[in-house]
């Protein structure tokens, strides 16, 4: 055996990470619960191309008028059975032939009725004979990076390596120190530090599978841009999960069952679940609360992920995110070192 | 022996001087866990701490380990002590905790590598698994091992350093008798390796089958220290003779629990002492073949009628019944 491997902090490593593959929930949480969301809210909001709106007429020469439009879809009924289909939503707009031309039934409080009565008004309008006097052409652009996926795929890293690192820490400091095994470790000449690096040392080893993964799979099956340096969202991405790290090892340097450090862990993190913009901008909350908001290490990280993946922005421009995230690793290190619970 | 040359001859593996520890309680003001003991291991000897539960036994042996800083006292191993030689004394101690609990997806052959990664020099694992008789279970998890086989696992950890010094904390509690017996063997061959062994025990079989020498603890002290067999002779006989009596039939009524002179009983040659618990007397006896008969010619004498007898040989216990008046299992 060589040095290496009969080393105490390649050895605590070691079985840290075997302990977590050993977990088959551990494994479902990290790695595919953050792909089945992404696909989920994938399918939610994916960019659909635009939508062919379902009218009707009520006169076979309107009907005609209505289906020479791409954007509409338009069938033939008679008056009460359009009326019906209007009622139930099968059609957005019911066009009926009037004295003065034309009226159209729909409801303005619906946007795709408003759209349909627009393109309906022009296509009868057109189909009557109107010229435009000005010559308009369209050139359509799909833009990667403006969609809902990709402002959401950088949320979803952060919360997932928030979540991982303070279960992961939290829940396994918490269950060694129960079933007494923290006492027995300190009993024997393990370096204390160690075992606690051990942890950040295994929870890189994870971070590593955990953003591939999911990058990977936002990048193959969305598309999702990386218009900053990779390298710098590695930082991002490790300085993450120590600042989170650091949190779990607070939360669990005095509980003493599981119980306790559950409730301190939801304590901590629902506050950064709901404020710091995993799903919707955190600019939305009041101007009040802005600066709680953003002195939160979630919002500090996902926006640093947000600026490098979305904006391409270089890490030396986002110093101030990344100094509350340091902020949020160093202080509560410090802290836990001294309040930790050995037994 | 695994003594290194370096370490400073000291005639006692394991000096404790004046030891007070007590706890905040959320009931009196505080308890008295460990209340001024003074204590001598020598080396290569293997030493009981018995007492009851709650005695301050693991109180102790956790001061000694390190575990637990004392209010007042000193304690020395191998000439070291925990304020400088705190990682030179952990290199060099073994340490057996009471429900110690090791993750159960670990295998038995992961933690021992664990452990051994701990100490500058030690056993290998091979040798640690094959003391701890766990070869067959050598790639098992820690979760399908059973009771007795997790606390040989215990005990494989705190060796796995070739520890001059063993602390054992009640190893054998819990354990089913075969079991037991099973660690009581493994415990004989590491005082053969010449490991000084300290245990704590409620067991008084284990310690009269293990140790050299006892101290009996109660409420945080030490009550009685000796061999074995000395603490058993202070009981003043070899036997104990436990019987209750009854008014003889004929004699017709007299009160149920008559008051009779224990001197008629102890001025019967070979007989040392008398005590009566729950209207069962206790003699301790020498000489079982002379003094059962004079003790049935007393009692008859007396009008009375043996309800029961018997007679076993004296015990740890007999002397803890004899110094506290309560069995040892009592609470």
């Amino acid at each position: 055996m060589s040095n290496f491997e009969t080393s105490s902090l390649w050895q605590l490593t070691l079985t840290r990470l075997k302990l977590t593959l050993r977990e088959p929930e551990a494994i479902f949480w990290i790695f595919v619960f953050p792909i089945l969301l992404a696909v989920g809210l994938g399918i939610a909001f994916r960019n659909r191309p635009a939508d062919v709106l379902p009218v009707a007429a009520s006169t076979p020469q309107l009907t005609q008028a209505l289906a020479a439009d791409n954007g509409l879809h338009a069938t033939l009924l008679d008056e009460s059975s359009g009326r019906h289909a209007l009622a139930i939503g099968t059609i957005l707009l019911l066009a009926e032939p009037s004295p003065a031309g034309v009226v159209y039934r729909y409801d303005d409080t619906n946007p795709d009725a408003r759209n349909a009565r627009i393109l309906a008004d022009r296509a009868i309008q057109i189909a009557a004979g109107r010229r435009d006097p000005v010559s308009a052409a369209n050139d359509l652009d799909h833009e990667t990076g403006s969609r809902y996926i990709d402002f959401v795929v950088p949320g979803l890293l952060g919360m997932n390596l928030m979540g991982s690192a303070m279960w992961g820490l939290g829940f396994s400091i918490v269950d060694a120190r129960q079933k007494k095994l923290l006492k027995r470790m300190v009993a024997s000449p393990m370096p204390r530090w160690q075992f606690l690096m051990a942890y950040l040392l295994s929870r890189l080893v994870m971070l590593a599978i955990e953003v591939v993964v999911l990058l990977g799979f936002a990048r193959i099956v969305f598309g999702v841009p990386f218009r900053g340096p990779l390298a710098q969202l590695g930082l991002i991405c490790i300085l993450t999960s120590l600042t989170f790290s650091a949190l779990g090892l607070l939360v669990a340097s005095r509980a003493r069952t599981m119980e306790a450090v559950s409730g301190l862990m939801n304590l901590v993190m629902l506050p950064m679940w709901i404020l710091s913009g995993v799903f919707f901008s955190a600019s939305r909350f009041p101007a009040f609360m802005q600066p709680l908001v953003n002195a939160l290490p979630l919002t500090a990280a996902i926006g640093a992920m947000r600026g490098n993946m979305l904006q391409g922005v270089a890490l030396s421009q986002m110093m101030p995110l990344i100094g509350i995230m340091l902020f949020w690793c160093l202080v509560p290190f410090a802290v836990s070192l001294r309040i930790f619970r050995w037994r | 022996m695994s003594e290194p040359a370096k370490s400073t001859p000291a005639s006692c593996a394991l000096c404790i001087r004046g030891l007070r520890k007590s706890f905040a309680s959320p009931r009196a003001d505080s308890v008295r866990a460990v209340d001024g003991i003074d204590l001598e291991v020598h080396p290569g000897e293997c030493f009981g701490l018995l007492g009851p539960n709650g005695a301050g036994k693991t109180t102790t042996i956790e001061i000694c380990e390190g575990l637990t800083a004392p209010d007042a006292g000193t304690v020395e191993l191998l000439g070291l002590n925990w304020k400088s030689g705190a990682n030179e004394l952990r290199q060099r101690i073994g340490v057996q905790l009471q429900e110690t609990q090791f993750p159960e997806k670990l295998t038995v052959e992961e933690i021992l590598r664990l452990f051994r990664s701990f100490y500058r020099r030690g056993l290998t694992i091979d040798e640690s698994i094959r003391i701890a008789q766990l070869e067959e279970k050598r790639r098992a998890r820690v979760g399908g091992l059973s009771g007795g086989q997790k606390q040989r696992l215990a005990m494989a950890t705190a060796l796995v350093g070739d520890p001059e010094l063993l602390f054992l904390d009640e190893p054998t509690t819990g354990l089913d008798p075969q079991a037991r017996r099973h660690l009581w063997d493994l415990v004989d061959e590491l005082k053969r390796g010449g490991r000084t062994i300290i245990l704590t025990t409620h067991y008084m079989e284990e310690a009269e089958r293990l140790c050299d020498r006892v101290a009996i603890m109660d409420h945080g002290k030490v009550i009685a220290l000796g061999s074995p067999r000395e603490l058993i002779e202070t009981v003043g006989g070899e036997d104990i003779v436990e019987f209750a009596v009854s008014p003889s039939e004929s004699l017709g009524p007299k009160p149920a629990k008559l008051p009779f002179d224990p001197a008629l009983l102890t001025a019967i040659p070979g007989v040392s002492s008398h005590r009566i618990d729950r209207s069962l007397h206790q003699l301790s006896v020498s000489e079982l073949h002379t003094t059962v008969p004079g003790i049935f010619a007393a009692l008859a004498a007396q009008g009375l009628h043996l309800s029961e007898f018997r007679t076993h040989s004296a015990s740890l216990e007999d002397v803890f019944v004899r110094l506290t008046g309560r069995n040892l299992r009592d609470e």
